[in-house]
This record gives structure tokens, C-alpha cells and sequence, in this order.
């Protein structure tokens, strides 16, 4: 364990390394998108719903609403595009993960160091999302900044299996899946914009299967105020059993891609 | 080969498959500390599943493997700690800087910071790449790419250094340069190992090799063992002008093939192997035949290896 948090470690040095020359462009991804939404949909769309009366959503503003929600999203599209294109650059374009594991690192420390980085990457964008959505009043209570360790869980959760989903690819053409039919869907129907109790019942279902749904929920009854004790451990535990299955997944698909 | 050198690559019956294919088919060979050993064959002869099996990143699928006395089953970290591999393709950074290529290599193997950047400048001169330092992996030509990769194999300063194809693709000027490198690195007592298909790359660095063909070893020993062993001394080429056709060389060869230990027949020559190439030429003019061009030169690697794996072209 010890020798995979210190092998963990020396990888992660390289994603900084990479990160220091890349940071400006994920900028835009990583923060600019979700602010627009907090303006596009909190502020512009939710004076039109606050206009109605708040009272469908628990007398809380829209913006209030979504933001905990946004928040989750965000987290979860960072954690899929950081592990969608750089594992396949890694395994197949530049291949660099073919040359440190020719050094001591094992392919698991590879994984390991991977998603160290994906952390770093999640809590530093959704830190900063969190004090614009401070600054906006998006809060409702002060337990809401926990919403941050539930963006890192979300995060953690999508991005073992992507990785080991990204390892069996051949091409990139597959990422395109992924983001139809799973970072889409998921980021409109798991709860961020309205109740999931407003979908047809088996719709409803799939989003209490996705993590995201389960990390929105958490985080917005944080905000809010309203956590029920043994509904957020469902919520934890199912994020953190993503993660490890994931996790374990994602070592197994890159020692077979690497060690062959 | 006395028994006593320190043999730093053990390999008895290795072999390799993947699926039904069998890349390696059950060598056997040692390679001595302080040594440059090459691996000689065509392509898909098995040398680079050689060369992974050896690099600990790729299990045997049977026989014996020690590197550095370790079985790479089950110590693989700590044998890579002591290689150093430059791949056949290069599989730099091209998005980081020069150095910053070596420094975070160096952190792969656990080396500080500083330490980094030491072996870093260090390498740089070696390679010399010093001036290109800042520079982005993407603005480099191809020969300075492979002076990185090679600089970046050294970081960890190795006990072993595993070059596959290691100047395949550069212009001669590059080629040189390397073998320049590579030979210096010899002479501090780096031990390496060498896959080539460049006949005088390998006269030119190796001490000693085997050439390899269809998963299996075809000879082994010195350049100059092999080309005693499976050629002779020299070689008379005979051409007889455009107009001869193959079916006449064939009867031509007939005239002369007494005249030499082996005679091969090729579209536009005849080559007589024989241990005095000015005699052969002599007799050939004696029985009046009259080649258009004569060249009497010394047998090479090449005749060897062209006579070990055939001149058929392997996909």
C-alpha cells in the first residue's frame, strides 16, 4: 500500500508537469461552461420559475435549486474527459504509459497515479465553481460546502470505470457513446434542473442507478440543509462502491494493455 | 566464454506466444556483464518479444529468464529499476519540454527533484542537447528524438541498457553520432543489448550476438566467428552486363562453381564465397569468360545473415 501511494506519487508529478502547460485551455471546460449554466439557468431561467412561486421546489430560489446539482455535473464531466483522451493518448498516441512501466511503476501505480490527478483536477475546478456559486447565494446553508468532497466521490465514481471502458477501445470514436448516452443524459435527467420524481417512472429508476444522481442528492440536502443520515450513506456507499469497482476495473484493463 | 563473468541476461528454453502464435519458440543465451550483445533477424524474428521478456514488462510463456540474477515474475520493479529501455518507437512527451522529458523520468524511478534536474543537464550535454533544452519534444527532428529517448533510457543510470532498432529511421550523420554515444557508454561499463537489422550497426557495436529467425536462434558468436563460421573470407561478384538474363546466369554459374565454396545466383550478378577472391576472378578469365564488372570484397554480416534467414522478404 505504501509503495503504491509513493509510486502513486511520482506519476502524479508528471500529470502536474503536464497540467502546468494545459491548465489555461481546461479553464474554459472546467469553469466557464458551468458558470454559464449557473447564469443561463439559475439566474436568467430562474427568475422566470422564481416568478411562479417558489413553492414547487420547496420554497428555495432556482438557483439554489440547481446549484449543488451543477456543482455534482461538473465534477462528473471533468472526471470523464480526464479519463477518455488521455488514456487512450497514453495507451495508443503518445504511448508515454508504455514507457513508465518500463520503469519500477506497476500498470496499478499507472491507474493510481491517473486518478490522483483526476482528484486534483475535480477538487481544484469544483473548489473554485463552489466560492462563484458562494458569491451568487447559491447556497442555502453552510454544511453546503460539503458538496465539494461529494464532487471529488462523483468524480472518483465515473472515473475508474471510463478509464478501464477507455483501455478496450480501439479508437476514439467510442468516447462519442460515452458522452451521448452517458455524460449527457445523465447530467440532464439526474436531478441538477428539477425533481426526478417529475420523470416517467422507469426513467426515474435509471437515474437513482447513476452516481450522479445519488452525488446531486447528497449534495443538495447538504445545501439545503435536509441530510436524512441513512439516505446519505446510500448515497456514499453506492458512490464509493462505483469507485472501487471502478478502480479495481481500471487496473485490470491497463495490465492487460501494458503487460502483454 | 569462461564461466566466471557475471552473466547479467540468463535465458534457457524462453518462449513467448501470443494466442496460437508462437514469437518465440525456446532460445537459449547469456549475455556477460560489461558486454554489447545484439539480436540480429529479420522482422517478426521474435527479437523484440526478446527484448520485452528481458525488459520485464512482458511474462515468458515458458523456459528460464533471469536479468541481474532476479525473476522478473516476481521481482519486475526491482529489475526495471536497473534497465534502462529505449524503445523502438519513441514514446517521449512530445507536449513537455526537452528536459522536462528527463526530469520526470527520473521521478518515475524515485529519484528527488533536484537529483532530477541533475541528471538532466548531465544527459543533456552527453546527448549534446543542452541548446534544445527549452525546447518542445514536437520541434524536434528525428535523430535528436531518439538522442532524448537514449538520454532518457540513462537517467536511472543502469546497469543494462536495452536498445531496440535503436537507429532505425535516422540519416547517417545521426547513426553515427549514436554509435559515437553508445560506444562511449560501452567504455564505462554499461552493458547493452542491441535488436538491429543494420548489418555494420552490429560489426560496428556489438561484441558479440545471435541472429535470430522464426523464434528461434540461427547462430551465435563474434562478427568475425560468424562470418568465419557461415561465410568465407571474401566474396567476387560477377556482373555480366544488363543484357544476361537469370537463365543464362544459372549457366554461367555452372561454368564457375567449382571455383568457389558456395555460389549464390542473383538477378543481375553471380557471388562467388571463396577464401581468395583475386583467384577466383583469375580462373573465371582463364575459362574465357569475359563479366563486364568485377568486385572482390570482404565477407560481411550481411552475406551471414542473408545466408542464415534467406532472401525472401518477410512481411
Amino acid at each position: 500500500m505504501a509503495l503504491a501511494v509513493e509510486n502513486g506519487r511520482r506519476m502524479f508529478d508528471y500529470w502536474l508537469t503536464v497540467y502546468k502547460r494545459t491548465w489555461k485551455g481546461t479553464m474554459i471546460s472546467s469553469f466557464l461552461l458551468p458558470m454559464l449554466y449557473l447564469a443561463a439557468m439559475g439566474i436568467g431561467l430562474g427568475s422566470f420559475v422564481d416568478s411562479n412561486g417558489t413553492g414547487a421546489l420547496g420554497g428555495v430560489s432556482y438557483l439554489q435549486f440547481i446549484a449543488p446539482g451543477l456543482l455534482a455535473s461538473t465534477a462528473m464531466q471533468i472526471a470523464v474527459g480526464e479519463s477518455t483522451y488521455p488514456v487512450m493518448s497514453g495507451l495508443k498516441w503518445q504511448k508515454f504509459y508504455h514507457s513508465m512501466i518500463a520503469t519500477p511503476l506497476r500498470p496499478a501505480d499507472v491507474v493510481y497515479g491517473q486518478l490522483a490527478f483526476i482528484a486534483f483536477r475535480v477538487l481544484s475546478s469544483c473548489a473554485v465553481f463552489l466560492v462563484i456559486i458562494t458569491l451568487f447565494g447559491g447556497l442555502r446553508s453552510p454544511l453546503g460546502v460539503l458538496g465539494l468532497p461529494v464532487a471529488l466521490l462523483v468524480g472518483m465514481a465515473v472515473a475508474g470505470p471510463i478509464a478501464a471502458y477507455a483501455t478496450t477501445l480501439e479508437n476514439d470514436s467510442g468516447f462519442a457513446m460515452i458522452f451521448r448516452f452517458g455524460v449527457v443524459p445523465a447530467f440532464l435527467f439526474s436531478g441538477a434542473f428539477f425533481p426526478v420524481s417529475q420523470l416517467p417512472n422507469w426513467i426515474e429508476w435509471l437515474a437513482y442507478v447513476s452516481p450522479l444522481w445519488h452525488a446531486v442528492d447528497l449534495s443538495r440536502n447538504l445545501s439545503f440543509g435536509t441530510v436524512n443520515p441513512w439516505l446519505a450513506l446510500v448515497n456514499v456507499v453506492y458512490l464509493l462502491a462505483w469507485f472501487i469497482a471502478g478502480t479495481w476495473l481500471a487496473v485490470r484493463g491497463f495490465t492487460r494493455k501494458l503487460i502483454r | 566464454m569462461s564461466e566466471q563473468r557475471e552473466s547479467l541476461v540468463h535465458v534457457r528454453d524462453l518462449r513467448k506466444s501470443y494466442g496460437d502464435f508462437e514469437a518465440v519458440r525456446g532460445i537459449d543465451l547469456d549475455v556477460w556483464k560489461g558486454e554489447a550483445f545484439g539480436f540480429l533477424g529479420p522482422n517478426g524474428a521474435g527479437k523484440s518479444s526478446t527484448m520485452r521478456m528481458i525488459g520485464a514488462v512482458s511474462p515468458a510463456s515458458g523456459g528460464t529468464l533471469r536479468i541481474l540474477g532476479l525473476d522478473p515474475a516476481t521481482d519486475g520493479p526491482s529489475i526495471r529499476a536497473r534497465l534502462g529501455v529505449c524503445p523502438q518507437d519513441d514514446t517521449l512527451d512530445t507536449e513537455l519540454t526537452v528536459r522536462e522529458n528527463l526530469t520526470i523520468y527520473g521521478r518515475y524511478f524515485g529519484l528527488s527533484r533536484a537529483e532530477c534536474r541533475l541528471r538532466a543537464d548531465e544527459l543533456l550535454e552527453f546527448v549534446a542537447l543542452t541548446e534544445k533544452a527549452k525546447v518542445k519534444v514536437d520541434e524536434l527532428s528525428g535523430g535528436m528524438k531518439r538522442r532524448l529517448t537514449i538520454a532518457r533510457s540513462l537517467v536511472s543510470k543502469p546497469d543494462l541498457l536495452l536498445l531496440d532498432e535503436p537507429t532505425t529511421g535516422l540519416d547517417p550523420q545521426a547513426r553515427h553520432l549514436l554509435w559515437d554515444k553508445l560506444f562511449r557508454l560501452k567504455q564505462a561499463g554499461v552493458t547493452l543489448i542491441i535488436t538491429t537489422h543494420y548489418m555494420d550497426e552490429a560489426e560496428q557495436l556489438c561484441d558479440r550476438l545471435v541472429v535470430m529467425d522464426g523464434g528461434l536462434i540461427a547462430a551465435e558468436g563474434s562478427p568475425a566467428e560468424l562470418i568465419r563460421d557461415y561465410s568465407t573470407r571474401e566474396v567476387t561478384e560477377l556482373r555480366f552486363g544488363p543484357d544476361v538474363m537469370l537463365a543464362d546466369h544459372d549457366a554461367l554459374a555452372g561454368k564457375v562453381e567449382d571455383l568457389a565454396q558456395r555460389i549464390e545466383v542473383l538477378p543481375d550478378r553471380l557471388l562467388l564465397y571463396t577464401d581468395d577472391g583475386e583467384r577466383a576472378v583469375a580462373a573465371v578469365h582463364e575459362r574465357g569468360l569475359q563479366p563486364a564488372a568485377v568486385l572482390v570484397r570482404r565477407s560481411t554480416l550481411e552475406d551471414v545473415f542473408l545466408r542464415l534467414t534467406g532472401r525472401t522478404l518477410v512481411d
